[in-house]
């Protein structure tokens, strides 16, 4: 345990989440996955959006960015690209990466650059106080939308995967292990990497939904789930309305930043007298 | 020298001016009147190790320009009205967050799509309040191709001086003008760079010096583990809503630009000191009105010309100087009156401040600047 809190700014603690959320699960994931591979603290930026899971970052010892609401994606793309050497991890939540942010998690997806993307989706906006999201499942309540949802919900990793993801995954927090390893690997993926982590908000979602507390929302996302491997001996009928969870899809192809510095190098072989234009800012105009 | 001599429109101007003041990271949209600044970006950055990158829209190429600048980068975009309104948000963040960033604004006719392929200075009070709460900003207008690479190294300069977003303010005339323009010779000359932290050691991210109120920026990745964060935030970065530290970010950060209105006041004055009417005006608005300021005065009627440069922070105390001994002031500019508003407010006084506002996508003819002083008089 005390290994972990130094990956931390404990002068920050104590967060600022309700007793029983998700997302403490999930960051603690993310730590111990980072611990496990040996990561260079230095080298590693975490990059956020706005919402309850994006508060995350400003309680981790790394160089962390909270951005404005939906950007985390594209503000991390400026970041890997001006400096590839960098390991970028965005954390995010499923307003934040599949309402406002929705455009820049498919077009970095497209471009398959190496940042690996944690979404934490507990179907409902938190730090606003309970409004639908586009992953508040079809029927189900918030207070945007208080007779039933009548929106469908988005499958996150099907939108990833169909983008151009290389690496696609998802657990909960319910299944702790899984989503440690999962991060892990995505960790590990030269590419654009998602990792969808299930998770509960019992203050809003759970409590508007009648579900019950942190405990009960918890177990109503694992009844949901099976495993990709377990689903495979299923018969259709008792997959059918069940989320997967595991390893997804993992392909390689050639990364974005990578092929950015090749592009780069062939570039100035063509040119190899090509100096930058040092200026002073005085220059003469012949004309007046 | 003459070999360095170029014909070259206002938006390459620009671009080499930026790429000479060490560019290393350009991302954007296209948008006319400003896309050749992206696509001579796209084909000459390689070649001196930068950074291009094509953005999905406007909000993320201003986004992903401050990730950059975060690593140490120096970085760019460039855009015309609606994609600047896009922008807004982030450029707040990044006056905010106190991140150097440097946008060319070529103004086109709006509201809304408006007239892309025309000119305008519609964005002169949006490139000041585009954001929404009190927050500093630079913005620099050329007035000519030239101007273009000097106000674009310039805003280099200032944004890595001051961490502040700085607006090159040009328009669709000004960015696709030709002209033949003798780039600056290289020696002895120092590209900008921010202030940076010696050790990591005690650093604090938004602890500033108490004269310039600019504090020391650590590259991302370079061991110093610092937050940065769009919320209000204490000297070390942590997230705060204590009325003490608002109010005490605030005022630095305002402070920090407002104070050097003066200093950074730049402006050109002809045949104000006897002057009956001043005109006053910028970028492409004012080649028109010297060419009338001039007739006027070949006819023996004592008018002045006032072209700023610097727009924002508005250099108000230079120019209620240099307005003193006008009685009446003119105002062409392709608006319908922003600039006027400005003028009134800082020199406007018991003296008539007449608006010449166009709207309607041609630039001023110098007749109708001339009209307009010979019925001021």
């Amino acid at each position: 345990m005390a290994e972990f809190l130094s990956y931390f700014r404990q002068d920050r603690l104590p967060h600022i989440w309700c007793p029983g959320c998700g997302n403490g699960t999930v960051t603690g994931a993310l730590i111990r996955a980072i611990d496990k591979l040996g990561l260079d603290k230095n080298n590693i930026v975490v990059v956020s959006g706005i919402g309850c899971s994006s508060r995350a970052v400003g309680y981790l010892d790394f160089d962390t960015l909270h951005t404005t609401h939906g950007r985390a994606i594209a503000f991390a793309t400026g970041v890997k690209l001006a400096r590839p050497r960098l390991k970028v991890i965005v954390i995010t939540g499923d307003g934040d990466s599949a309402a406002i942010g929705g455009n820049h998690l498919i077009h970095a997806a497209r471009r398959n650059i190496d940042i690996t993307t944690i979404i934490i989706n507990n179907n409902i906006y938190g730090m606003t106080s309970g409004q639908a999201s586009p992953m508040t499942p079809h029927g189900m309540l918030g207070t945007t939308a208080p007779y039933g949802n009548v929106e469908y919900n988005f499958d996150l990793c099907e939108l990833a995967k169909a983008a151009g993801a290389t690496y696609v995954a998802r657990a909960t927090t319910y299944h702790y292990v899984l989503l440690e390893d999962l991060i892990s690997k995505a960790l590990m993926h030269k590419g654009f990497a998602v990792v969808e982590a299930l998770s509960q908000c019992p203050t809003y979602f759970g409590r508007k939904n009648k579900i019950g507390g942190a405990v009960d929302t918890l177990n109503w996302i694992k009844e949901q789930t099976v495993n990709v491997k377990a689903a495979a001996a299923l018969p259709a009928e008792k997959r059918a309305g069940k989320i997967l969870i595991g390893e997804l899809h993992s392909v390689e192809k050639a990364e974005f930043t990578q092929q950015y510095l090749e592009l780069i190098a062939r570039v100035q072989r063509a040119n190899p007298t090509y100096a930058r234009n040092k200026g002073v800012p005085g220059c003469e105009l012949n004309s007046d | 020298m003459p070999e360095k001599a170029r014909l070259m429109q206002g938006n390459e101007a620009c671009t080499m001016a930026a790429i000479a003041a060490g560019l290393e990271f350009y991302a954007g949209y296209p948008i006319t009147p400003s896309t050749e600044i992206a696509e001579i970006c796209a084909e000459e950055l390689p070649k001196v190790g930068g950074k291009f990158i094509q953005m999905e829209d406007e909000i993320g190429s201003i986004s992903a320009c401050i990730g950059a600048s975060l690593t140490g980068a120096k970085a760019m975009t460039a855009t015309s009205g609606p994609g600047f309104s896009l922008m807004q948000e982030s450029i707040g963040y990044a006056s905010l967050c106190e991140i150097p960033v440097v946008i060319i604004d070529v103004q086109r006719v709006g509201p809304s799509t408006g007239m892309p392929t025309s000119p305008a200075q519609g964005d002169l009070m949006q490139v000041r309040w585009g954001t929404h709460g009190d927050h500093p900003i630079i913005a620099l207008a050329p007035g000519n191709v030239k101007e273009c690479y000097e106000l674009t190294f310039r805003a280099f300069e200032l944004s890595e001086k001051y961490r502040v977003p700085v607006v090159v303010l040009t328009d669709e005339v000004i960015g696709h003008m030709r002209e033949k323009v003798v780039l600056p010779d290289s020696e002895g000359y120092t590209i900008p760079r921010r202030a940076m932290p010696q050790s990591p050691a005690g650093y604090k991210p938004y602890a500033a010096d108490p004269q310039g109120g600019v504090p020391l920026m650590a590259p991302f990745g370079t061991g110093y583990r610092w937050h940065c964060t769009g919320l209000f935030h204490d000297e070390n970065g942590a997230p705060s809503s204590k009325p003490a530290v608002a109010s005490a970010l605030m005022r630095r950060l305002n402070l920090k630009i407002e104070s050097k209105a003066d200093e950074l006041a730049d402006c050109v004055a002809e045949g104000l000191e006897d002057c009956d009417i001043a005109v006053v005006s910028f970028g492409s608005s004012a080649m028109a009105a010297l060419s009338a300021v001039r007739r006027s005065r070949s006819e023996g009627d004592k008018v002045g010309m006032l072209r700023l440069k610097t727009i924002w922070p508005f250099p108000s105390a230079t120019v209620q100087r240099l307005l003193a001994p006008a009685k009446k002031i003119l105002v062409p500019e392709m608006n319908l009156g922003q600039l006027a508003l400005e003028i009134e407010r800082a020199a406007g006084c018991e003296r008539p401040v007449i608006r010449l506002g166009k709207v309607n996508g041609e630039l001023f003819h110098p007749d109708e600047v001339f009209a307009a002083i010979k019925e001021a008089f």
